[in-house]
């Protein structure tokens, strides 16, 4: 621990690669504390309706649950055999410190969230599926920043045991009467040999809120990764870049990423390192500017050969002022791989605006279906509930939230 | 007494080039008309224009529909209104479902009937137009008019690329949406019909038809008739025939 809180204490200076500096001065460290909640039922309302908004609902079909409010895990429990939920700091004792996991990812020393994070007493989740267990319900996690000008910081570790299946759904939310707030998010996932893993996470914040998660993602052989990312509400600034390691044969990632930013800065993308034959990864991006600055990053690289990679990003700009900076990479470093990217970016099409209209539809009307099925990104691997939960919160989001 | 649609002297350009020059055409409730004439004659872009697509741009002259001038409006208001359009290569819509399109052409219909009726459920949930064949297309906008069931049903080349099974289903919607099903008296519906080779015209009854040429309507008359006189003699000779200046 000494070694990465020295790490940590260096590196405390250090700006990030992307996105605006923030100072972290500005924000409160100390959380005040709550209770803990025996059972969902006594979740208090306003983080239940909070939780529904980011498409976690909490009443049905809960394979597990973890909530966060504040600083404080008030809820860890599975409903699932073969699966554990626990609070990291819970996790951390029972384990011995998760010596194989804790910061084995994530350089502690990336930047300043990185080690502001390690130099603080830990919050966030432990999930693990050991081997062969599959959830049948996802598991549902909230992360609830409800104290206005709070540094919310959050570690968790992810692990996927050999031939097991994992379906998270992830909402990090802001009530509406917190604008202003930091939430910092560290996560490592580990998917072990054969083992199957989808992870789902919608933001809506507040509009004085800076975002900063930092994830990494070790795929053994066999693996399969469907990572879905979703943030349809203006924060004041995000910036993430999660990055996969796809270090055994045959392991699939699949990045899905949707964005609409009414205001606000959004700075997205992801990196993926194929470093086994017969690996695979692809990377798809919508993105929607009513007026918000959205940057997406897409990097792959290719070290050994028959890898396959696709980068995609189609990006619609709706207003005169807003900005979509789409920047494919794609680095071979060896014969015999397939890798490609498109992208587009540009306004809604005339034609299909026409076509909507000549069957009766306004031009608001047909501007809006054209939108929400741009934003309907059909998301492979996920399970038909957690399909119906997207679609319905991308359509709920985008209505209020939207143009 | 006014027709459905009225059209006169209709000048038209697109892109700064004028395309049709003083069309006059009359559409009574009930009737169904063929338009004729070689590749890029303007038929497409009389159908367009009637419909309001913007980039068509109305020079001189004027539509009217139901007696209204409908000129200016845009083609929402037409469609509601009651003008509806197949159109010959119409784009797909990126995660917009088939059956989700018809709802939102009549909130009434019921898109597995229509689809039915059209050999064409199989397509229910897949996005409107996206990877369709030609004969695909076709179906797909029908079944999109008889939800949406418009006065004036405007269709362009109907029968293009569609097999002989599907042409007769085909036929039979054209009937349906121009009530020929029903006694004459009792028909108010009408349609436009763009057709090359008149495949379509052995299953449904058409009224009268003209033959375009240049921006204009040369010719009108029996569309047995018309459609004969163009295989033998081309579109030219079938004018110098029938309606000798």
């Amino acid at each position: 621990m000494s070694d990465i809180a020295e790490r940590a204490r260096k590196a405390l200076g250090k700006k990030a690669t992307y996105g605006p500096d923030v100072d972290l001065e500005k924000y409160d460290v100390e959380a005040k504390p709550h209770e803990e909640i025996q059972s969902l039922e006594e979740v208090p309302e306003d983080v239940k309706k909070a939780a529904l908004g980011v498409g976690v609902a909490l009443d049905k079909e809960v394979g597990g649950a973890y909530i966060q409010m504040d600083q404080t895990p008030v809820v860890a429990k599975s409903s699932t055999e073969g699966i554990e939920v626990l609070d990291i700091a819970t996790a951390l004792k029972k384990y011995d410190g998760l010596k194989d996991y804790w910061w084995k990812l994530v350089p502690v020393d990336q930047d300043k969230y990185t080690a502001d994070v390690a130099l603080h007493p830990p919050a966030g989740y432990f999930l693990r599926a050991k081997s062969g267990a599959k959830t049948v319900f996802p598991l549902k996690s909230c992360l609830y920043l409800g104290q206005t000008n709070l540094n919310q910081r959050v570690h968790n570790i992810i692990i996927a045991e050999e031939g097991s299946e994992l379906h998270v759904i992830t909402g990090c939310t802001t009530p509406s009467h917190v604008q202003r707030g930091l939430h910092i998010g560290v996560s490592e996932f580990f998917i072990k040999k054969g083992a199957h893993v989808s992870f789902t996470m919608i933001h809506n914040w507040g509009r004085e809120v800076d975002v900063r998660p930092r994830t990494a993602i070790y795929m053994e052989e066999g693996a399969t990764l469907s990572n879905n990312y979703i943030c349809l509400t203006p924060a004041k600034t995000l910036q993430t870049y999660p990055k996969a390691i796809l270090d055994g044969k045959g392991a699939v990632a699949s990045f899905n990423t949707v964005l609409y930013a009414k205001e606000g800065h959004l700075d997205t993308g992801s990196e993926v390192v194929l470093r086994a034959p017969g690996c695979s990864a692809d990377s798809i991006t919508r993105a929607v500017s009513v007026g918000g600055e959205i940057i997406t990053r897409g990097r792959m690289i290719g070290e050994v050969p028959d890898v396959k990679a696709h980068l995609e990003c189609v990006g619609l700009i709706l207003s005169e002022k807003g900005r979509i900076d789409s920047i494919p990479e794609l680095d071979g470093r060896c014969g015999g791989l397939d890798m490609s990217h498109e992208a587009a970016v540009g306004k809604i099409s005339e034609l299909e605006l026409e076509y909507l209209m000549a069957r009766g539809l306004t031009k608001d009307q047909a501007t809006g279906v054209i939108v929400r099925g741009f934003l309907d990104v059909e998301i492979k691997g996920l399970p038909e509930s957690l399909r119906e939960e997207l679609r319905r919160i991308t359509q709920l989001q985008e209505l209020h939230g939207g143009s | 007494m006014f027709g459905l649609l009225e059209i006169e002297d209709l000048h038209v350009s697109i892109g700064g080039r004028m395309v049709l020059k003083g069309i006059n055409l009359k559409i009574d409730r009930g009737e169904n008309h063929a338009l004729f004439g070689p590749n890029g004659c303007g038929k497409t872009t009389l159908l367009n224009t009637i419909a309001g697509v913007p980039r068509y741009v109305v020079e001189s002259g004027r539509i009217l529909f139901k007696g209204k001038d409908i000129t200016n409006l845009p083609m929402d208001e037409r469609a509601r209104m009651g003008i509806g359009i197949a159109f010959q290569s119409p784009p797909a819509i990126r995660g917009l479902k088939l059956k989700d399109l018809i709802k939102l052409c009549n909130p009434q219909a019921n898109p597995e009937k229509v689809l039915r009726e059209m050999n064409f459920l199989e397509f229910a949930d897949r996005e409107v137009n996206r990877g369709f064949s030609g004969g695909e297309i076709k179906r797909s906008e029908m079944a999109q008019l008889l939800a949406q069931r418009p006065e004036l049903v405007m269709l362009d080349e109907p029968d293009s690329g569609v097999d002989l099974e599907n042409i007769k289903l085909i036929g039979k919607a054209i009937n349906k949406l121009t009530e020929k099903d029903a006694k004459p008296s009792k028909r108010t519906r009408s349609g436009i019909i763009i057709t090359h080779f008149g495949h379509i015209l052995d299953y449904i009854s058409v009224d009268k038809a003209h033959v375009m040429l240049e921006g204009t309507i040369v010719c009108t008359g029996s569309p047995r008739e018309i459609l004969e006189q163009i295989k033998t003699r081309g579109y030219e000779g079938c004018v110098r025939c029938l309606c000798p200046t």
